[in-house]
């Protein structure tokens, strides 16, 4: 790309053949082609901030009548009229946390088995079945949830987290065990998210140059060392590329967290108790508000869920760039 | 002026995109219904969930009988007011009554015509027990406020002198989205307790003391049928339909009543017995007088505007009013939902009479 742009194709016919058809030494159709996609792509960060200054215009009355309070307090009373977003902002972050907790070392086992260690024939199989878990729709993986999810948490999963493990001395498995709880909804985004994660994953271990593989087993490295030493830090920011799509789906999930997150507004250190999250607070609400203070307070919590969206896209994206400057882990 | 071209071309690129980020707003669905209404499509409703069953049955029997088409779009209550008001919409519908608030927003007065009765039964896992569970509406509203924990709570026990309440925890369920049916369940809590009254009130979505809140009626019964000791509430239809446990309900007359089609209809017709004659139906059946009548129910309604400006619709919705007054309400029953009392039907006729088509 440093190399100067090479001069396009057709120049400028000095003999006056077809003067019409030239402009600056550039076909009409390139300007015009040019213009048109530069047109379409602009459309993106115009539909974007159109959004965002239409959702901030919305809930600009709840912002202004709460100000940071509404970022801190916990009480959620459309009959009164007294709106505060915290537990639905804890509830976002804590959620797609566990999620990726849960999600990446997995997804990473499953993208590095497909593309170093499963035999030939089964690649392309479990890779489908891994894309597979992508397109099924959310509100199956909620009710999923509902039937199968919940039940098995709440026993044995539960209780022989608090109780057999002897989890429940920390403050984050405490309480009764019934089911719908921040656990839940971490479990299933985590279910919901690996397939993102693994699927880039997989994509960028396979563009790992052979080279790096044969120079490394050439210095007498084992088949795990290679994976270890030349592979995942090749593919390391490729690898967090497919983190920060996994999170930001997270972020956004709505009806199955919807399903099995318990719908209480309230900060509570125990994964076991109901949380809420934001995208699920305006999937329930939004409907049947009919006052303007209402709608005003569910478009206020749509903002901040933008604003947090793109916080923290941010500091993933500046992680990658971190990351890949350094790009270390280069054998060859 | 191939540049002005492409500039037109790039804003007609920049409209598509500003159409699309209206898409998730309840204003769209004023477009789309309009587009529609030009397509033969004589009448166009939107508003409340619940009846959509109900409502869309008599759309199609009415559109077989006499050829007119009604596009109704179940997109809430709060959204058919919403656009009720707007003027987008010829009748919106609701589950609760519009405030004053509402009806001064809208532009000319709005009558209210109920429709169907809607009845709100309570759920409850509690194994062994086979005969109804007993319960009065300050024992349901001190149990939703946390303030009985246990199922041998001697108020609960006091009810139910034959049944052995197991000692466990109360785990109290109630809806996550905003819901007609939360509505009733709280406007008669709110009627029977007055500590309810005054916190967390009566609403379609509520700032709840204690719970879980799970989405839709199938939520709120696939939680409770999990989980041992979680009691619940959903709608009469939803209930009858999947066979679930339901309470018994002290009523004014000190009965204890189960819920049923027929039960719903007697508390519309004892509150129907002492409405005035100026009535506006914006009224709350819950609690009703009358023996027999099961206190957890309400009306849902139609909401029209009694000055058409539209004489052609105007004439088509009219007939429509008197066609579900005397037709539709038979097949009410079919689908589970309570049909309106006698008393009420002749009375509703002449207030459909009421609305003016006329400039």
């Amino acid at each position: 790309m440093s190399e100067p742009a090479t001069a396009p194709a057709v120049v400028v016919h000095d003999d006056g053949d077809e003067p019409v058809l030239r402009i600056d030494g550039r076909a009409i159709g390139d300007r015009i082609y040019r213009w048109m996609i530069a047109g379409f792509a602009l459309c993106i960060p115009l539909l974007v901030g159109l959004v965002a200054i239409e959702i901030a215009v919305a809930g600009w009355p709840t912002l202004r009548k709460f100000g940071v309070g509404f970022l801190t307090s916990s009480t959620w009373d459309p009959v009164t009229g007294d709106f505060g977003a915290a537990p639905a902002i804890y509830g976002t972050l804590v959620s797609s946390a566990i999620a990726l907790l849960i999600a990446t070392p997995l997804a990473i086992g499953v993208s590095v088995f497909l593309s170093e260690l499963a035999p030939a024939r089964l690649r392309r199989p479990m890779a489908f079945l891994v894309d597979l878990l992508a397109a099924i729709p959310s509100v199956v993986y909620g009710l999923w949830g509902i039937f199968v999810l919940l039940p098995v948490l709440r026993s044995p999963v539960m209780p022989f987290l608090r109780d057999t493990l002897g989890l429940g001395a920390t403050p984050f498995f405490t309480g009764p065990a019934y089911g719908p709880s921040m656990l839940a909804a971490g479990i299933i985004l985590a279910i919901m998210v690996l397939p993102f994660i693994a699927s880039v994953s997989r994509e960028v271990l396979m563009a790992v140059p052979r080279a790096q593989r044969e120079a490394a087993l050439a210095l007498g490295a084992t088949r795990w060392e290679v994976i270890r030493i030349a592979v995942l830090p090749y593919a390391r920011s490729g690898i967090i590329g497919g983190i920060i799509l996994g999170l930001g789906r997270a972020l956004g999930e709505t009806m199955a967290v919807t399903m099995v997150i318990g719908n209480r507004h309230e900060i509570s250190a125990s994964l076991f108790a109901p949380g809420y999250t934001m995208a699920s607070l305006i999937a329930n609400e939004f409907s049947e508000a009919s006052s303007d203070a209402h709608l005003s307070a569910l478009m206020a919590v749509g903002f901040t869920l933008f604003v947090i969206t793109i916080v923290v896209n941010a500091i993933a994206r500046w992680l990658v760039w971190q990351v890949s400057r350094g790009a270390s882990g280069r054998v060859v | 002026m191939n540049g002005r071209a492409l500039l037109a071309l790039a804003l007609g690129a920049m409209a598509a995109c500003g159409g699309d980020k209206r898409e998730p707003s309840s204003t769209s669905g004023s477009a789309t219904s309009a587009a529609r209404a030009g397509s033969g499509t004589d009448l166009t409703g939107a508003g409340a969930t619940f009846p959509y069953p109900i409502y869309s049955k008599w759309f199609a029997d009415y559109a077989a009988q006499t050829g007119v088409k009604i596009n109704y779009q179940s997109i809430g209550s709060g959204g058919g007011i919403r656009q009720l008001s707007e003027g987008t919409v010829d009748f919106g519908a609701s589950d609760a009554p519009m405030s004053d608030a509402e009806l001064a927003q809208a532009k000319g007065p709005v009558l209210h015509f109920p429709t169907v009765i809607g009845a709100v039964v309570i759920t409850y896992n509690l194994p062994g027990i086979t005969q109804p569970l007993k319960l009065t509406g300050d024992v349901v509203a001190e149990i939703y406020q946390g303030r009985i924990t246990k199922w041998n709570d001697s108020r609960i026990a006091a009810l139910n002198p034959g049944l052995t309440l197991p000692a466990s925890d109360v785990l109290v369920v109630h809806r996550s989205d905003g819901s007609g049916t939360t509505y009733i369940f709280s406007d008669y809590l709110s009627s029977v307790s007055p500590g309810w009254a005054k916190a967390p009130g009566k609403g379609k979505e509520l700032a709840w003391p204690v719970g879980i809140g799970a989405k839709g009626n199938e939520g709120v019964s696939g939680q409770v049928k999990q989980t041992p000791g979680a009691i619940g509430y959903v709608e009469l239809a939803y209930a009858k339909q999947n066979n679930l446990p339901t309470a018994a309900l002290k009523n004014v007359a000190g009965e204890f009543v189960t819920p049923s089609i027929a039960s719903a209809t007697k508390a519309a017709a004892g509150a129907a017995e002492k409405l005035p004659a100026n009535t506006d139906y914006r009224i709350s059946i819950v609690n009703a007088p009358g023996a027999g009548a099961y206190p957890i129910a309400s009306f849902t309604w139609l909401l029209v505007y009694q000055q058409q400006r539209d004489a052609v619709k105007g004439e088509k919705l009219k007939r429509f009013l008197h066609w579900y007054l005397t037709e539709g309400e038979k097949s009410a029953a079919t689908l589970d939902y309570a049909p309106l009392p006698d008393n009420m039907v002749t009375r509703l006729q002449a207030r459909a009479d009421s609305v003016r088509v006329s400039a």
